[in-house]
């Protein structure tokens, strides 16, 4: 009995001591990885408060004291303001991205709402196409949609950027399971009795009730929207400084030959990306649930 | 016997509502998805302006090289020739960015999804270990691909940071004569720009990868593990004979929808070149050519934009019907078999009592 328990005792000890050696090993590996991941993100920080000439002659870990001066730079130069204005992008981009992404939770919250609370003959089909065209890429429309804006004259307007939001299948689907757990019937039949319209009921009721779908599908669509470089790219033809949103501008940098001064360009890229990590580091787990949710579905 | 006003609620139909409900969505599915989908079908058959009918020459053009000014096209043979070698190429591009991208994704995502997941391994801090590793997903896709356009410069007396490293390890020589670098040309460079590009993809994509398949292991029923491990199965052993086999509709479903994220690869390939106003041949992708077609303002080319779309909609069209398969839900087909055998077989049974329905 005894032997036993030594035996067994021992077999015990090596296995912790296996899984500990591994637990380690991986806790290196990924602090590696996590290094992979924030180094580019780090030197472009340093990089921002580092002078032009010291950047182009060694790496550095530390910050530099050229900040002030970047700053400088970056905004009252006019070679440097007439290629990147962060203050007309930040406002051009929060302008399309505040009303797309209010417009698609909206918007998609309905259709899920009108999907899910009453029949109708063309519920199933309508239900189909929606998940049928969530798989259609933009690339794919893009020509056709570019011809048609050009027929219609809404080329460099913001129409196009945002009114497409409203029809956003994805989100539509992903309210639609949602709704599906957690909105029970009954409840707009009590609304009707009470002598509510079916316009308040959906704004008045439905919509509290899916605040936690609607603040994930929000945060995702306006890091969409903001990151998007693609569509406005393509419709903002004209080469108007005022329109352009800040991913167009970051490009602009290194499209121009007056940007020469590598910590304003740092400066440049570091500011471009500044509200979205921002909005990441305050929201970080309610993004990765997210994330986790739409694999979830499959 | 039913008064007037019982009848009138009695026939109060909400129909109306749901499809008020559901109209501004395709209203404007119609007008900004549809139709410009339907209008770039049409465009395919039209020529470089937009205006005329060509009927399947622009199909020509691609796939063969083949165009004559007869057939109101404005290109000669060899330009012809040029636009079909330059999508053979893209797409070629494409395929090979692609597959340099999902492959180190799929295995570190799947190798850090497992890793997270088993529950005896003591690491701390995984919570943080996810975020950060999802945090380039959020990143400003155009901002970073000027930011590694920096960091991998390439000149000689002012490389960037990466080129600087490599010279601080002592791979790259430093002339300390003229001050100049003899440089690894990561932008110029056919085999370098394509590596630094897959590495930017995987960079920005293998952590959205490992949170999807993480959930997926989540969702395997838990007690198959634990009779794994009481029956002594190692950590191999568990991988190939219960998670691997069980995570393969979700493995299939990543990679059909990382083919078709693939083919829409535009931001970076299209802003990391060295040339302002040129993007590097051996990065042009699919979607950088139609874009380059359609957008050109001086010359554009809205017909073979269209076509090459067209293409690609096929394409994707087959991988998305792929998925779909994939991901079909399997109990439902077969409860469905289930239910049409047995109605065969009521059937049959009819039949034999002479058609009398018991």
């Amino acid at each position: 009995m005894s032997k036993m328990k030594a035996v067994y005792g021992e077999d015990k000890g090596s296995y912790t001591a296996k899984l500990r050696t591994k637990s380690i090993i991986l806790t290196i590996w990924f602090i590696i990885l996590t290094i992979i991941c924030l180094l580019p993100i780090y030197i472009l920080i340093i990089n921002a408060t580092r002078e032009s000439s010291s950047i182009a002659n060694g790496v550095s870990f530390l910050p530099g004291t050229n900040l002030g001066k970047n700053i400088t730079k970056l905004f009252k130069d006019v070679n440097y303001n007439t290629v990147y204005n962060v203050w007309i992008g930040y406002r051009n981009s929060f302008i399309i991205t505040g009303f797309s992404t209010v417009f698609t939770v909206f918007f998609s919250a309905m259709t899920a709402y009108g999907i899910h609370v009453y029949d109708f003959k063309l519920k199933e089909i309508s239900y189909t196409v929606i998940l049928l065209v969530m798989m259609v890429p933009m690339q794919v429309t893009s020509a056709g949609f570019v011809n048609f804006m050009l027929k219609l004259h809404l080329t460099d307007t913001y129409w196009p950027l945002i009114l497409p939001a409203i029809a956003a299948p994805a989100v539509v689907y992903f309210m639609r399971s949602y709704m599906k757990s957690s909105f029970p019937l009954d409840i707009v039949e009590a609304a009707r009795i009470d002598g509510c319209s079916e316009f308040r009921t959906f704004v008045s009721i439905a919509i509290p009730m899916m605040k936690p779908a609607i603040a994930v599908q929000a945060i995702f669509a306006f890091i969409a929207s903001w990151n998007n470089f693609y569509t406005p790219n393509m419709i903002l033809i004209s080469s108007k400084f005022k329109q352009k949103t800040l991913p167009m501008m970051v490009s602009a940098i290194q499209a121009s030959d007056k940007f020469t001064d590598y910590g304003a360009i740092y400066l440049a890229i570091a500011l471009s990306i500044l509200p979205i990590v921002i909005i990441y580091v305050l929201l970080s787990r309610f993004i990765i649930a997210g994330v986790a949710l739409g694999g979830v579905k499959e | 016997m039913a008064s007037a006003a019982q009848r009138r609620i009695k026939s109060i139909s909400y129909a109306k509502y749901g499809y008020l409900f559901i109209l501004p969505f395709f209203i404007v599915y119609f007008f900004f998805q549809l139709w410009p989908l339907i209008n770039t079908f049409i465009l395919s058959f039209k020529d470089y302006t937009g205006d005329n009918f060509v009927g399947l020459a622009n199909y020509k053009a691609i796939f063969r090289g083949i165009g004559t000014e007869t057939e109101g096209f404005k290109i000669a043979d060899r330009t012809a020739k040029a636009i079909s070698k330059n999508f053979y190429h893209s797409f070629g591009n494409t395929v090979i960015l692609w597959v340099g991208n999902f492959i180190p994704q799929i295995i570190l995502s799947l190798s850090l999804a497992v890793w997270f997941t088993e529950a005896n391994l003591k690491i701390p801090g995984k919570g943080f270990f996810k975020i950060v590793m999802y945090l380039p997903n959020i990143i400003t896709a155009a901002s970073v691909a000027v930011l590694f356009l920096q960091l991998c410069g390439e000149a000689e007396n002012t490389p960037g940071a990466l080129n600087l490293l490599l010279s601080k390890m002592g791979i790259v020589s430093h002339d300390t004569v003229s001050d100049k670098y003899d440089t690894v040309k990561f932008v110029t460079g056919t085999a370098q720009s394509r590596v630094v590009v897959m590495f930017i993809q995987t960079w920005l994509w293998f952590g959205n990868t490992m949170i999807m398949l993480m959930s997926g292991i989540q969702g395997i029923n838990p007690s198959l593990f634990e009779a794994a491990s009481i029956d002594g199965a190692t950590a191999g052993q568990v991988f190939r004979k219960i998670t691997l086999p069980l995570l393969s509709p979700i493995m299939a479903y990543t990679l059909v929808t990382s083919m078709i994220g693939g083919l829409q690869m535009f931001d970076i390939p299209y802003l990391y070149h060295k040339d302002p106003n040129k993007v590097s041949d051996n990065l042009k992708t699919v979607a950088v050519y139609i874009y380059e077609y359609f957008h050109d303002q001086t010359d554009p080319k809205m017909g073979f934009a269209g076509a090459a779309s067209v293409l690609l909609f096929i394409v994707t069209l087959i991988l998305g019907c792929i998925a779909f398969y994939l991901t079909r839900d399997k109990d439902e087909i077969a409860k469905k078999k289930q239910r049409k055998k047995v109605a065969k077989q009521l059937k049959q049974q009819n039949k034999q009592f002479g058609g009398l329905s018991i």
